[in-house]
């Protein structure tokens, strides 16, 4: 139920909404998935005749789940005139491709969140359950209108 | 702890934030954080956390409203460390 309200508070839109469901959600932490499915805009370019998902598309797609479905958890109530958000830095490893058609599965838990900055230990699964990439991500949340 | 102890002891964790296009040599009691050592706000977070480590303290929101400059982070550490 809190998960599709959720992902209806999220401020992207297709083509750059890297979220499609959400499993798990408590104040420490979010489970979430998406599937890379075979016409995202960037396969024609990345790379050409070899579509591979892009590390900075594994970077948003953890930062949605892991920062931002997860932040507007945590913000609840509060969140009636939305939020800005920026991502303030990453420290991410790659460690396997994702291609085209794959699910991932996004597991974030929280580091601290104080004074709008929300800093989580990041990883990625594919459908086998190996982990693609993982590392910790920050963000500033800020409520509009504060 | 005197306001200089303080201040000794604020000057590396500050120093840790710094943009690479500003020298520590520009730390001095009444810089302005963000608008002179151009610290931005994710970064401030870091330097108060740190504070916090360092001191064995604990900061509000309303602590963070008032901190502009290094003399008003040594204000507050002085305030919380008193009592």
């Amino acid at each position: 139920m809190e998960a599709k309200s959720v992902i209806s508070k999220l401020p992207y839109s297709k083509p750059f909404l890297f979220v499609d469901a959400i499993e798990k959600l408590d104040d420490n932490g979010i489970a979430g998935y998406y599937t890379f499915h075979k016409d995202e805009y960037f396969y024609e370019g990345h790379f050409k005749d070899n579509p591979i998902t892009p590390g900075v598309i594994l970077t948003e797609c953890m930062a949605q789940i892991g920062l931002v479905c997860f932040g507007i958890h945590l913000l609840k109530d509060e969140l009636d005139k939305g939020i800005n958000i920026a991502m303030s830095s990453t420290e991410i490893d790659f460690l396997k491709p994702v291609f085209p058609e794959e699910k991932v599965k996004v597991i974030s838990q929280k580091i601290y969140f104080r004074f709008n900055k929300l800093k989580c230990k990041v990883k990625m699964l594919n459908s086998q359950g190996e982990v693609v990439c993982n590392g910790t991500i920050s963000g500033m949340l800020i409520l509009k209108g504060s | 702890m005197t306001s200089e102890e303080i201040y000794a002891k604020l000057q590396p964790i500050i120093a840790t934030y710094l943009p690479e296009d500003v020298s520590a040599d520009n730390i001095n009691r009444d810089a302005d954080l963000t608008q002179e050592l151009n610290i931005n706000s994710a970064h401030l977070v870091d330097v108060v956390l740190d504070v916090e480590d360092a001191f064995d303290i604990e900061l509000s929101n309303n602590d963070l409203e008032t901190l502009r400059t290094v003399n008003d982070a040594i204000a507050i550490v002085e305030k919380k460390v008193k009592k």
